[in-house]
């Protein structure tokens, strides 16, 4: 009986892994059942996230306190046939993360679809593809599996395609094209790459690769991972694999922008960090990442500052802050990893916030060009609130987790001490104040100065649309959409103390990641480690 | 193992021609290039399953040896559905285009139409704060710019 009940002990956390993906995808399944019924379907959608965002808390806590990596072979075969899902560190914490910023903006679209009359969008297929949207990021993050990551890559792909149309605008529409047809071309070279690594190596499972891949030809190795960065690279948006962003990702609707800005492109940081230090540790291709990360640095944020539209100018700013996370990844030092692993976390929440608040002054105001936004701090003074914080906060000043993130990845970069990495920690330095002077610039034309419009610059309906509302003071804002934006800014300002335990907790990560043996030696000889061990 | 080489042929030419017509601009014939693309990706899993073989059914009197490699087939159908599905997206997305516009060329973005037309006419950007302007209408007129 004892031992019957300590192997349940045990094990039960184990059924927690697949819980994030299942859920989400049974929850999909459901809502669109109940297309009809949107009470039932927005019941359904939050209660179905809350239960991912707990279980992912469980697991990230579980994982920490020294139970180790947790992983389940799905449908009962063993991890060398059958697919592996695995809950590491890295893995937990960026469920956590994404679990908490998918339920925020999910509360946030909801009061927005009641307040904005629905607009003839369909609605109605909104939650069943926002909840499939989440079981592919969860998916992605708990693979063990070079194909699963694959499907939970196409499954979020997948969602992210409908919810960028949603509506079929004109100007979605050809915003879509562009986007589909990049990502559908990332998932051909990653399809590709897959193909060739099974090819050289006869397993796709990534804790047996992390061996057999140091067994093959160095050569024929360097390519495999080549084209599999190639594929990561355009999904995260890393310098010359990232115009498809900007272009993209400001014409869909505000919590749609937010939670892709939040997540996808993370993901890809995630797959990278993989493929750096599960698959491929140590190879030549590091000095690549370094270079590639000051560049996706410098032209992102001088893309940004000569923006003219807020979402525009914010989609360019994420794209250089992926460069910071490369720049940790390819550092490859425990140090550099931790630090990458804790900005993740850092501009998930920060980067969404953002172009929620972005959404709201959209709202008030009509417009989000800078050249018919004005005097908002007057005008919507919580709103300017809402914006400062996590603007201060992305452009790393002080107090917020932004500074102490960046800050991490500079020692980082020093402690390495070569010439490259000293340039990069030049180059990250110049990207934080070019940041402040991007942010500064929206907080000056849009929320402190009186309007200049200027008539020639903007296309007549907007321009005039835009006056029109911010003139007479502003639509309420509903309380729905409020909430979640401030409780993110509040999660956002909590990094900010939590930062210590984080950083514990991402070095912790990081440690795993250049060991390489908790995850493999889980995998494959499917046990579970005893507590303290 | 040495791969079939008319597999990576055809291989090689699908996915060249594949990605000739992505490069095109019209939506019909960057779907037909994702079309030929993916086919060609799915025959190199063909080559990466190996010498084919029996049927992988164990039971039936076939050893191991003479089986083919069920590994690569069962990734490549997965594939397969998922190109399926994907095509079936992008030729909605073509037809809404041609819905919309009367033809289904991808076109430029509005913002980089704008800033090309400012660059040729050699204007400043939009983004570009003119301090001068303000500071000499506020310090009255006749400043000398």
């Amino acid at each position: 009986m004892t031992a019957w009940m300590s192997e349940w002990a045990s094990e039960w956390p184990r059924t927690l892994v697949p819980l994030p993906v299942v859920l989400p995808l049974f929850a999909a399944g459901l809502t669109l059942a109940l297309a009809r019924r949107p009470r039932a379907q927005r019941t359904i959608s939050v209660i179905a996230l809350s239960i991912v965002v707990l279980a992912s808390i469980t697991m990230l806590v579980l994982t920490d306190r020294g139970r180790g990596t947790y992983s389940i072979d799905v449908g009962g075969w063993p991890a060398r046939l059958g697919i592996p899902l695995v809950a590491d560190r890295l893995s937990t914490l960026m469920l956590v993360v994404s679990s908490v910023v998918t339920l925020a903006v999910l509360l946030y679209s909801l009061s927005q679809g009641v307040a904005d009359g629905e607009e003839g969008t369909p609605v109605s297929i909104f939650h069943p593809t926002y909840l499939v949207l989440s079981a592919g990021v969860s998916n992605a993050f708990l693979s063990g599996d070079l194909f699963n990551l694959y499907v939970g890559f196409e499954i979020l792909l997948a969602a992210s395609y409908i919810l960028l149309t949603l509506g079929g605008t004109k100007a979605r529409v050809r915003a879509g094209t562009t986007y589909v047809v990049v990502s559908l071309l990332s998932s051909m070279v990653f399809l590709t790459a897959i193909a060739l690594v099974y090819t050289a190596t006869g397993t796709v499972t990534m804790a047996e690769l992390s061996v057999r891949l140091q067994e093959i030809d160095p050569d024929v190795r360097l390519v495999l991972h080549l084209l599999l960065l190639v594929g990561f690279g355009i999904k995260a948006a890393v310098f010359p694999l990232s115009a498809w962003l900007p272009d993209s990702y400001p014409t869909a609707p505000a919590p749609v922008t937010a939670v892709f800005a939040g997540l996808l492109t993370k993901v890809g940081v995630y797959a990278i960090i993989r493929t750096e230090t599960l698959l491929f540790p140590g190879d030549e291709a590091h000095t690549l990442l370094l270079w590639v990360a000051l560049a996706t640095m410098l032209v992102g944020i001088l893309g940004a500052i000569a923006q003219n539209d807020v979402k525009r100018l914010l989609s360019f700013t994420l794209v250089s802050h992926i460069g910071y996370m490369v720049f940790g990844i390819a550092l490859g030092t425990a140090a550099g990893l931790s630090g990458a692993v804790f900005y993740v976390a850092h501009h998930i929440t920060v980067q969404t916030t953002l172009f929620l608040v972005a959404g709201l002054v959209e709202r008030h105001s009509g417009s989000t060009s800078l050249g018919s936004l004005g005097a908002l701090a007057k005008r919507a003074p919580l709103l300017a609130v809402l914006f400062f914080v996590p603007a201060m906060n992305l452009a790393g000043i002080p107090p917020f987790s932004g500074f102490l993130g960046k800050l991490g990845l500079l020692q980082a970069g020093v402690d390495v001490g070569t010439t490259s990495a000293y340039v990069l920690v030049a180059g990250g330095v110049i990207t934080s104040l070019l940041t402040l002077y991007a942010i500064a610039k929206v907080w000056n034309r849009a929320f402190w100065q009186e309007p200049l419009v200027e008539p020639g610059d903007d296309p007549p309906e907007a321009g005039n649309s835009g006056l029109a509302t911010a003139t007479e003071v502003g639509v309420r804002t509903p309380v729905g959409m409020l909430l979640p934006t401030a409780a993110l800014v509040v999660v956002g300002v909590g990094i900010t103390f939590v930062a210590g335990p984080l950083f514990g907790v991402s070095d912790r990560a990081a440690q795993d990641l250049l060991d390489r043996t908790p995850y493999t030696s889980t995998v494959l000889h499917d046990r579970v480690p005893e507590v303290g061990e | 193992m040495s791969p079939n080489l008319t597999l990576v042929v055809i291989s090689g030419v699908l996915v060249a021609s594949g990605v000739s017509l992505l490069l095109e601009r019209t939506l019909t014939r960057v779907l037909i290039g994702i079309v030929l693309l993916g086919n060609g990706i799915n025959v190199l899993y063909l080559v990466a399953s190996g010498r084919p073989g029996l049927a992988p059914i164990l039971g039936g009197g076939t050893t191991a040896e003479d089986m083919s490699d069920p590994l690569p087939q069962a990734m490549v159908l997965t594939a397969i559905v998922i190109t399926l599905g994907m095509v079936a997206f992008v030729l909605a997305l073509a037809y809404r285009s041609w819905q919309i516009d009367g033809h289904d060329e991808v076109q430029d973005d509005v913002e980089d139409r704008r800033i090309v037309r400012r660059a040729e006419l050699d204007e400043t950007s939009g983004s570009y704060d003119d301090d001068t302007a303000e500071t000499s209408e506020e310090e009255g007129e006749g400043v000398p710019r």
